[in-house]
C-alpha cells in the first residue's frame, strides 16, 4: 500500500484486530477458568440443589 | 401456547447453557467466514474513493463498529426492561454480558474515527454533536460496567444498572440524528436514509458484509459472555454454600469441644 495515509489505515485495522482478539481471548480464558472452578467445587462435594436432584433421579 | 412456553423454557439458565454450547461453534465459524469475505471485499474489491483515496477503507471497520456500539446498547436496554418488568435472571445476565462488548465496539469507533479524521479533516477530534454524543455513549458503558462491580449482590446490581441504562437510552436517537439536528463536521447518514443509500454499490456491499460479520461476531461474544456470567453466578453460589457448610462444621466442632 503506497498511500500517503497507509499508517492511519494500518493502525485502524491493527487496533480493531487487537480489541476484537482481546474480547475473544477474554471470553475463552474466562470460560475455562469458570469451568475449572465449578469442577473443583463439585469434586469437593459442593453441588447446587437442582444438580443434586438430577443425580438423585 | 406452545411457542410461548418453549421461549420460557429457553429462558431457563441450564437450557440456555446447553443451547449456547451447541450454538457457539457455528456462530464463531460464521463470523470468521464473513470477516474473511468482508476483509477481502474491503481491500481487494472496493475501489479507492475519488476524494479520500485508500483512506476510505477505514470506513469498513469504523461504520460497523459504530452500528454495533448502538446495537449493543439497544440490546442492553431491552434486557433492562426484562430485569425491571419480569425480574428474569437471564435478562440480568444479558445486560451484564452486553456492556463490555458495546464498550469495546464504541472504543473502536472512536479511535478509528479519530484515525480517519486526522488525514481527512486535519484534526484528531472536534467537539461536534456526533463525536461528543458517541463519547457520551462510551462513558455510559464505562459507568454501567463500574456500577456492576460496585454492588455485590447480582440481583440488586441488575436493577440499579437497568435504571441507569434506560435513562441513558435517550442518547441513542441523539447520536443517530445529531448529524441532521446540528451542523457537524461529521458527514450525514449515507446508508440508512429514507431516499436510499448514497454510497456506490462497489463500496456499499463490502460495508454491509463487514457489518453482518461484526454483528454475528458480537452475537457470538454476547452468547459466550452470557454463558460465562451464568457459570460465574453458579461458582459464586457454590462458594457461599461451601462457606456456610464450613462455618456450620466449625460451630459443631467448637460445641463438641466445650
Amino acid at each position: 500500500m503506497s498511500d500517503p495515509h497507509a499508517g492511519f489505515i494500518i493502525a485502524s485495522y491493527a487496533l480493531t484486530g487487537l480489541v476484537v482478539g482481546g474480547l475473544v481471548l477474554r471470553a475463552v480464558v474466562e470460560h475455562r477458568a469458570l469451568r475449572r472452578a465449578l469442577e473443583q467445587l463439585e469434586a469437593r462435594g459442593v453441588r447446587r440443589r437442582s444438580a443434586r436432584q438430577e443425580t438423585a433421579r | 401456547m406452545p411457542r410461548l412456553s418453549s421461549l420460557w423454557n429457553l429462558a431457563n439458565p441450564t437450557r440456555f447453557l446447553g443451547l449456547a454450547d451447541r450454538l457457539l461453534p457455528w456462530l464463531a465459524a460464521l463470523a470468521a467466514a464473513l470477516l474473511a469475505v468482508g476483509l477481502y471485499l474491503s481491500f481487494f474489491v472496493a475501489p479507492p474513493d475519488y476524494q479520500q483515496g485508500e483512506t476510505v477503507r477505514i470506513m469498513f471497520i469504523h461504520v460497523p463498529a459504530a452500528w454495533l456500539g448502538l446495537f449493543m446498547y439497544v440490546m442492553m436496554s431491552a434486557s433492562a426492561l426484562g430485569t425491571l418488568v419480569w425480574r428474569h435472571p437471564l435478562a440480568d445476565v444479558a445486560q451484564k454480558a452486553a456492556a463490555p462488548i458495546g464498550a469495546a465496539f464504541t472504543f473502536v469507533c472512536l479511535v478509528t474515527g479519530s484515525l480517519w479524521g486526522k488525514p481527512m479533516w486535519g484534526t484528531w477530534w472536534v467537539w461536534d454533536a456526533r463525536l461528543t454524543s458517541v463519547l457520551v455513549l462510551f462513558l455510559m458503558y464505562l459507568g454501567i460496567m463500574a456500577l456492576w462491580r460496585a454492588v455485590d449482590d447480582p440481583g440488586r446490581a441488575a436493577r440499579a444498572v437497568a435504571v441507569l441504562t434506560l435513562v441513558g437510552v435517550v442518547n441513542i436517537p441523539i447520536i443517530k440524528f445529531s448529524v441532521d439536528w446540528w451542523s457537524t463536521l461529521h458527514q450525514p447518514a449515507a446508508v440508512f436514509r429514507i431516499d436510499g443509500p448514497t454510497i456506490h454499490p462497489s463500496m456499499l456491499w463490502p460495508l454491509l458484509v463487514m457489518a453482518l460479520a461484526f454483528t454475528v461476531l458480537a452475537v457470538a461474544l454476547h452468547v459466550a459472555g452470557m454463558r460465562n456470567e451464568i457459570l460465574r453466578r453458579r461458582v459464586r453460589s457454590l462458594w457461599l454454600m461451601e462457606a456456610e457448610r464450613l462455618d456450620a462444621g466449625a460451630e459443631t466442632a467448637a460445641g463438641a469441644a466445650r
